[in-house]
């Protein structure tokens, strides 16, 4: 019992769930605690984008599209039918995964490329119908004046601090689900689909319903991801849908690192912060994350979160290694350090 | 009778891969598929392991009809195969690639993953329990953590093998499994074919080592051409003339 108890990683995951929950006190102001709930919200559909991308192997270019979609049917639920946002975001949420199982049964008849190409097409053809249709969703004007999420009994959403809080359970759940599907044998199935789908199919596995599924899930978090940013800005246009967003979520995720648990927040994190800290030099900025990027993928193909991982494997390897040769006795410690070099 | 094809037809374009082929596998036996270069004997495999549609005949197998079934349920029917070229995961450990070979006999989903349930674990401890259970069958115990990149090719010709029996398969299709590994490998691959064959697991390969077939197989099937040219026991096999006219070329081939 309680054997998580001594494991270091059990601790490092505490020490930052206190950071998260002190930051609000600890942000010198208002402005990075703005910057941080706002990472939150898009960390949680860069999430849903490492479950396609990073573990199922499909580059999917829709996922801004979903976002876009789950914070119109939030924000239009709740402007017009004058629903409470603790129903219009779990509806968000299943419409955004509706509308991407029926997209998925279509584009997943294709591969490679051809996938590729079509998510994009999708993502595309999702931002002009939110444009073009303005009596719905008010065109290029957007939706103004999204309520804010409605209080539950004493607690209130008004203030940024309640916010934050606020999307980071949501950001905390998020990765509570993301960890324990990566673990179990649906990750692992998952994971296979991405080494070798013809394998996989050999093996027994339905590849068409495992892409669906996390397909669906991945659109389930984006949507919600999408509700919460409906929520928290309260303004909403059609640039929210723009692929352009897409490729951001991608950026995060190649900076963080694919099929992580830990990649997809630090990447957004990090690009978060130097978007921000880059302000001065406007649209130049983008030429630095442009030799970022090159620099990532070329180095440190892993992403922060794998390198570092990879280094942890070399570190213990080593250290075991030392150890075995002191007490020369084969260490069990060794078999757990290389254990985890594989599916990871 | 465990699996039966009849004009059984692969066309690639105006290619015939395979042309009206009918045969039989009885339950236990081994069994083996030989011809020369592009004679059909893949095209075969992938057909009769649901790799490939047929064009035309059917497949059978355990007196289902198979013909139109996707891929995936081959092998929950019992169906389990190798590749001629070595197929694994490969950024993955040896133990975690027989991990996934299980999948296809748990019942878990996304509901179970997520709230950890106890169908989960038991499936988890299943699948782990399986895995090592192959993984001392074909001997490769010792390798257990190494990723698969770092074993040696015969190693990965018997995790392969490993892999296909993980899900517990009734018929076991080996493309060429002892392509590529030394003589004194090859010897022990066809141990290891033997020892799959007593447990009661009926195996169909296909080789171009002949010392190892005529050595191992019951029944030997001779395609050339997509066609059928000769069936029979090794020793049958070995007088037919039209399978040596295949073989060194001549006039019955004609």
């Amino acid at each position: 019992m309680f054997v998580f108890l001594k494991k270091p990683k059990f601790w490092a995951y505490l020490v930052l769930l206190a950071v998260a929950i002190v930051f609000p006190f600890i942000s010198p102001n208002r402005y990075y605690l703005t910057v941080v709930t706002l990472s939150f919200i898009y960390a949680i559909a860069v999430y849903g984008l490492n479950l396609i991308v990073g573990y199922l192997g499909q580059l999917s270019l829709a996922q801004a599209g979903f976002f876009g979609l789950g914070a119109y049917v939030s924000g239009l639920l709740s402007l017009k039918l004058h629903m409470s946002f603790w129903l219009t975001m779990p509806l968000a949420a299943v419409a955004t995964t509706v509308v991407a199982l029926m997209v998925g049964l279509i584009s997943f008849r294709t591969r490679g490329h051809y996938f590729v190409i079509l998510t994009l097409c999708i993502g595309v053809i999702i931002h002009l119908v939110i444009e073009k249709w303005d009596d719905l969703t008010g065109g290029v004007r957007g939706l103004i004046g999204i309520p804010r999420p409605t209080s539950i009994g004493p607690i209130d959403f008004i203030s940024l601090e309640s916010q934050y809080y606020l999307v980071l359970a949501f950001l905390m759940l998020t990765i509570f689900v993301m960890s324990r599907i990566a673990s179990s044998l649906v990750g692992r199935t998952f994971k296979s689909i991405r080494n070798s789908e013809e394998l996989a199919a050999t093996l027994g596995i339905n590849v068409m319903n495992n892409k669906l599924l996390a397909f669906g899930i991945a659109a389930f978090f984006t949507g919600i991801a999408g509700a919460l940013f409906a929520g928290y800005i309260r303004f909403i246009g059609p640039d929210i849908c723009n692929p352009n967003l897409t490729f951001e979520f991608l950026l995060f995720l190649l900076i963080g690192g694919q099929a992580t648990i830990a990649g997809p927040l630090v990447g957004t994190l990090v690009a978060n912060g130097l978007t921000e800290s880059l302000q001065f030099m406007q649209e130049y900025r983008m030429v630095v994350f442009g030799i970022l990027l090159i620099l990532i993928v070329r180095f440190f193909p892993g992403g922060l979160a794998g390198e570092t991982r990879i280094l942890i494997t070399k570190l213990e390897n080593r250290f075991n290694k030392r150890k075995k040769s002191r007490t020369n006795a084969p260490s069990k410690g060794e078999s757990h350090a290389t254990k985890d070099q594989g599916f990871n | 009778m465990l699996l039966k094809t009849k004009a059984l037809t692969k066309n690639f374009g105006g290619l015939t891969a395979l042309n009206k082929v009918d045969f039989e596998i009885e339950e236990g036996e081994i069994v083996a598929i030989i011809g020369p270069n592009g004679a059909g004997k893949s095209t075969f495999f992938n057909l009769i392991s649901g790799y490939y549609p047929s064009c035309s005949g059917n497949i059978s197998f355990m007196g289902k009809d198979m013909t139109r079934t996707p891929t995936h349920k081959f092998a929950c029917m019992g169906i389990g195969r190798t590749f001629q070229t070595t197929n694994l995961f490969t950024d993955s450990t040896v133990l975690d690639n027989l991990i996934i070979g299980y999948r296809s006999k748990t019942k878990m989903g996304m509901f179970d993953a997520i709230f950890n349930t106890s169908r989960a674990r038991r499936d988890e401890g299943a699948s782990r329990e399986k895995a090592e259970e192959v993984l001392d069958f074909i001997g490769l115990t010792a390798a257990k953590w190494q990723p698969v990149g770092n074993i040696s090719q015969e190693a990965a010709k018997r995790l392969a093998i490993g892999l296909a029996l993980v899900a517990e398969p009734r018929l076991l299709l080996l493309d060429e499994p002892a392509a590529g590994v030394n003589h004194g490998e090859t010897s022990e691959l066809a141990g290891l074919i033997k020892k799959i064959q007593q447990t009661g697991i009926t195996v169909c390969l296909i080789e171009h080592k002949m010392q190892m077939v005529m050595n191992l197989a019951h029944r030997i099937m001779v395609l050339n051409y997509g066609s059928k040219i000769a069936e029979g026991t090794p020793k049958e096999i070995s007088n037919n003339e039209r399978v040596i006219a295949a073989y060194l070329g001549g006039r019955a081939n004609a």
